[in-house]
């Protein structure tokens, strides 16, 4: 358990040195807002309408891929250390399942779904 | 060793290598601005100290002194929280890894390492795809179409290539069986046993999954300043900014320290003291980095999802295959 508290005493040295920094800075920084310095940059024209615009959908089914094939890489994690003492059997079964995500991919790419149009 | 021991001893390396970290990041960007200097037959900075030296503290001191802007149309809770969330997962890398072998000091044995945990992979991991929600959140909260088009951008390959990336590595832990860190080192004790020569396919795919996983070129498609001005950052000043930028090159070092331990004998070497190896190790694989920079021109986007998806992620899982097929004949 110490170990994690190290790595716990890491996070807030961390957290500490980036709260003291913003401290700092608040202090000796200059401040004068007006209201055509806080518009959001848009190539020195006027904003227009809002910032949350569509996005082109093919983002999202990249997630989902993502989701897919990292929990993939999460059962290979253990898979992969506990190799040594599985043996064949543990190899022939991580074939079959990896199999089947690549058909998946496959299947995604042959759908087109990789194409950046 | 008793609990006081240990909570100075702890807080001692912690400092230490926080301060060590955060200096790294500060020459890393003087080396970038040299090496790329010289790459284009300039100088780079010469003017700030000799060879241009204190340039990153003189940097410093203007970010600090900069007026910090808010823009009207953000989300101010989210705005405020997105630089600390790239900061830290960046910082957090450290925690983990082992710099050096075990020292004697007054007596005390001392591990070069804040923390040998003996998940120490998944660790790193696991803590660097956290970097993706400060990228995601600066994005959204500016309240800005670059910053949004380039924080959706950014998250979409970084999640591409993390598939790749965590894959690369797993050649590695077929052969080694173990997670921890500090025995990974222990095996690579001669040359020839370094993880580059039994795993080259995935080393290499590991450099450049890394090298997209930081948003560095020729994979900076998310900052591409000819048509996002800075990308997720792009409302960002002061202080705030410099977090990003602490984060990047915190990334980029922390990527390059992982490659050391896993791929290049961590801080094994003759003669020099193992520390010694280790940072020379690891200013190597910074010069390679801002090599490629100097070097190649940015992907197209389609391009990189292509390279990401279609090239890598098979090849890897490929490396895999063949690697833990090698290991049971």
């Amino acid at each position: 358990m110490s170990e994690y508290l190290a790595v716990l005493v890491f996070l807030g040295v961390g957290i500490g040195m980036v709260l003291f920094t913003f401290f700092l800075a608040r202090l000796i920084r200059p401040a004068h807002p007006y209201k055509a310095k806080n518009q959001s940059y848009e190539s020195a024209e006027k904003p227009i309408g809002d910032a949350w615009v569509q996005f082109n959908n093919r983002f999202y089914i990249f997630a989902l891929m993502f989701v897919v094939f990292d929990v993939e890489a999460v059962f290979l994690f253990p898979w992969a250390v506990a190799f040594g003492q599985l043996g064949l059997y543990a190899l022939i079964e991580m074939v079959i399942f990896i199999a089947v995500l690549l058909f998946g991919l496959l299947y995604a790419w042959k759908k087109g779904v990789l194409k950046w149009v | 060793m008793t609990a006081t021991e240990f909570a100075i001893i702890s807080s001692i390396k912690v400092v230490v290598v926080v301060l060590a970290v955060l200096t790294g990041c500060a020459y890393a960007t003087w080396l970038e601005r040299k090496l790329v200097g010289h790459f284009q037959h300039r100088i780079g900075p010469n003017l700030a100290g000799p060879f241009g030296l204190l340039q990153p503290i003189a940097d410093a001191i203007k970010l600090i002194f900069k007026e910090d802007i808010v823009p009207d149309n953000a989300e101010r809770v989210t705005y405020a929280l997105a630089p600390i969330l790239m900061f830290i997962p960046a910082m957090l890398n450290f925690a983990v890894v082992p710099f050096g072998d075990t020292v004697t000091l007054f007596g005390h044995k001392i591990d070069m390492v804040v923390s040998d945990l003996n998940i120490g992979i998944l660790f790193v991991f696991a803590v660097t795809s956290l970097g993706v929600y400060g990228i995601v959140l600066a994005g959204w909260s500016s309240g800005s179409k670059y910053s949004l088009l380039g924080g959706i951008r950014s998250s979409a390959q970084m999640i591409s290539y993390e598939v790749a990336y965590g894959l690369s590595i797993m050649g590695v832990l077929v052969i080694a069986q173990t997670f921890s860190l500090n025995e990974l080192v222990a095996q690579q004790a001669s040359v020839w046993h370094w993880f580059i020569f039994r795993q080259p396919v995935g080393f290499v795919i590991y450099v450049i999954c890394a090298i997209a996983e930081t948003n560095r070129s020729p994979f900076d498609l998310p900052e591409a300043e000819s048509e996002l001005v800075a990308g997720y950052h792009t409302e960002y000043s002061s202080m705030r900014f410099a977090m990003f930028y602490i984060g990047e090159y915190a990334n980029m070092i922390s990527v390059s320290c992982v490659a050391t331990t896993l791929f290049l004998g961590g801080w094994q070497g003759p003669f020099l003291p193992p520390v010694v190896w280790f940072v020379i190790k690891v200013i190597f694989f910074m010069s390679v980095y801002i090599w490629i920079r100097a070097t190649l021109p940015r992907l197209r986007y389609d391009q990189l999802m292509y390279l990401g998806w279609k090239v890598l992620f098979p090849l890897a899982l490929l490396n895999v295959m063949v690697t833990s097929l090698i290991v049971l004949l």
